[in-house]
């Protein structure tokens, strides 16, 4: 046994007088930053979202797995049947499936909220003095990065199977803020289900009960006018419909105003309502 | 904020119900600034439903409690900009690497970016995290997680922490580790509220201990108070012979009024709790020609203090591991 030592049982003394005085200074230096703004923690709740996809990246699967499926199945499927040629009903249906794929996307938002809540993290976050609605902000914030690829692999896998819209880069890009902008707005409904389920699987099926229909009765897929009156009725004011038509309007240069609004204005009413509520069931969860 | 109030937390007749269950029923507590304050009970106690009250995640359904001076109902802004929490369950993002972990509550807590790296730098070393810095938390050892999840809530350092169990499930050598960390904590002048089931924890870290039972607080004082309102200390005795021990134990109960014969055959006790009575009452055994191979003056371990409080050990109770969250998931 070594004799210069003093501590013969112990091998690292030195490194814990060292852990211990690290210990110290760490504890000594922080003077309290002023409290982080509103934006500063949405910012960092984005961020945490973009690590989630650095670290797991198969989360990327649904928003461009999904999406290509989605174009190739109902081009070919629909395509000749409906409108007598693929490439004619790529350019009534692509903008279509950009809604729809990404519509669906939100309902993760509510999953992946509710998966969160099982973990002991989000009591250090709700014990933290940050803007109140800033995790929930910053999550959706995060998922409108998820639903922007998704828009992006559905227009490029578009335009390489011939799809052209009138209006250039310029349209695609303003459907596409459309959609995101909705998207968002839409997400709340999910975040607030995903805090009143119990589990992930019932907010997924809840989630998607709801949006399926309300994507296919719309005008996403087909054009309303064969439809029986009363279907045509509810096609007609059902938002996803009048999304879908103010983002082919936007893509192909014949836009109508009234329905970018009242598309701005849905987006608007629904994270004033389901926003708040969110944000309430999330301090109580 | 010149003046220090001189009472950290202040709590009077807390009371929260899941149901119909009462989990915390009445709860006082008194916790004096820059002092660990150990609140000490099996699972399912109501340890965890008073802490979660005090850090304002949950809010009381009657009583009322100050912490730091502010009320945690009105003023629940002003308290989490004061303390952090602990929980029981590991409050770190399992799916984000160490350092990650730190930058995220760095940002949030308003240091900028640059800086924010710096201190989960700082403190990933202050607790031999460093290696580990880039590293899923996933993959972490339990006690390295409890290391970082202290790390944690001192990424600002808070004037009072709370930490819920934080040694449960750890090995020996990490609940060392946690705590010197708690020491160094307080020495340094951050208040701890220490929620623990495991009594030699509180013994060795609290300055007081609340002893809390099916929500209410049954006994409270230091640790050495508690085990002296349960009885006074003991003179254990061990004989070389023990067919001596009859003749022990009448000279004991002559000089200290009562004995007790130990499962051991060589051993025997009285309770004495000064150390000169049971130096002479040892001598007398001597001199009686009582061989002596030890002798020792304790105080009675804090399990010895909750059979005497309750009547029961706490393990009793403990067969429910998850007993407190259980409760607030019937929520």
């Amino acid at each position: 046994m070594s004799t210069q030592t003093t501590h013969p049982q112990t091998t690292t003394p030195p490194a814990a007088a060292e852990e211990a005085a690290a210990l110290r200074k760490a504890l000594a230096s922080t003077p309290r930053p002023p409290r982080a703004t509103p934006r500063q923690a949405a910012m960092a709740f984005g961020w945490r979202g973009m690590l989630k996809v650095k670290h797991v990246p198969e989360q990327l699967l649904d928003v461009t797995i999904t999406p290509v499926m989605f174009v190739l199945m109902f081009t070919y499927l629909f395509g000749g049947a409906i409108a007598d040629s693929t490439g004619e009903y790529l350019n009534y249906i692509l903008p279509g499936v950009l809604v729809m794929s990404i519509l669906f996307t939100t309902v993760y938002s509510g999953i992946a909220l509710n998966t969160d809540l099982t973990k002991g993290v989000v009591d250090r976050f709700r014990s933290l003095p940050i803007w109140r609605p800033a995790p929930l902000v910053g999550a959706l914030l995060g998922d409108t990065v998820r639903y922007l690829i998704a828009g992006t692999v559905i227009v490029v896998l578009g335009v390489a199977l011939g799809f052209r819209p009138d209006a250039g880069i310029g349209g695609v890009l303003a459907a596409m803020a459309l959609v995101l902008v909705f998207a968002f707005g839409l997400s709340w409904v999910f975040t607030t289900l995903g805090l009143l389920l119990r589990s992930p699987s019932a907010v997924m099926n809840a989630g998607f009960m709801g949006i399926f229909p309300l994507t296919f009765l719309s005008n996403v897929f087909v054009e309303p006018e064969t439809l029986p009156a009363g279907l045509k009725a509810f096609v007609d004011v059902n938002p996803i419909s009048i999304l879908s038509t103010a983002s082919r309007g936007l893509m192909h240069g014949n836009a109508d105003t009234s329905d970018i609004l009242i598309v701005l204005a849905t987006a608007a009413a629904l994270t004033a309502i389901f926003a708040p509520l969110t944000t309430r069931l999330y301090r109580r969860a | 904020m010149t003046t220090q109030p001189p009472l950290a937390i202040e709590a009077t007749g807390l009371v929260k119900s899941f149901g119909e269950t009462r989990a915390v029923d009445g709860v006082d507590l008194a916790v004096r600034s820059g002092t660990v304050y150990g609140v000490l009970g099996p699972n399912g106690a109501g340890k965890t439903t008073t802490i979660r009250m005090l850090a304002t995640l949950l809010r009381p359904d009657e009583g009322s409690a100050r912490v730091l001076g502010h009320d945690i109902v009105r003023d629940a802004e002003t308290v989490r900009e004061l303390v952090s929490l602990t929980g029981q369950l590991a409050s770190v993002d399992e799916d984000l690497s160490g350092h990650e972990n730190l930058v995220l509550l760095g940002l949030l807590l308003g240091l900028r970016r640059a800086a924010a790296k710096t201190r989960a730098g700082e403190l990933l070393a202050a607790f031999g995290l460093s290696e580990a810095a880039g590293k899923l938390v996933k993959h972490y050892s339990g006690g390295m997680r409890r290391r970082l999840d202290i790390a944690a809530s001192i990424v600002v350092t808070p004037q009072l922490m709370f930490l819920d169990e934080p040694t449960t499930g750890l090995d020996p050598r990490s609940r060392n580790q946690v705590w010197d960390i708690i020491r160094t904590l307080v020495a340094e002048g951050t208040t701890i509220l220490l929620c623990t089931q495991y009594l030699d924890e509180a013994d060795q870290l609290a300055d007081r201990i609340a002893v809390i039972d099916r929500g209410t607080v049954i006994a409270e004082g230091t640790p050495a108070q508690l085990k002296a309102s349960v009885g006074s200390g003991a003179l254990h005795v061990r004989l070389l012979d023990p067919e001596q021990r009859p003749a022990a134990a009448q000279l004991l109960e002559r000089d200290l009024g009562s004995v007790h014969l130990e499962p051991d055959p060589a051993g025997v006790s009285a309770p004495c709790s000064d150390a000169d009575r049971a130096a002479e009452a040892v001598a007398e055994l001597s001199r009686a020609g009582v061989r002596i191979g030890g002798f020792s003056l304790g105080q009675p371990s804090l399990d010895e203090v909750f059979l005497a409080l309750t009547g029961r050990t706490a393990e009793e109770q403990t067969e429910d591991p998850a007993g407190d969250l259980h409760e607030e998931q019937a929520a």
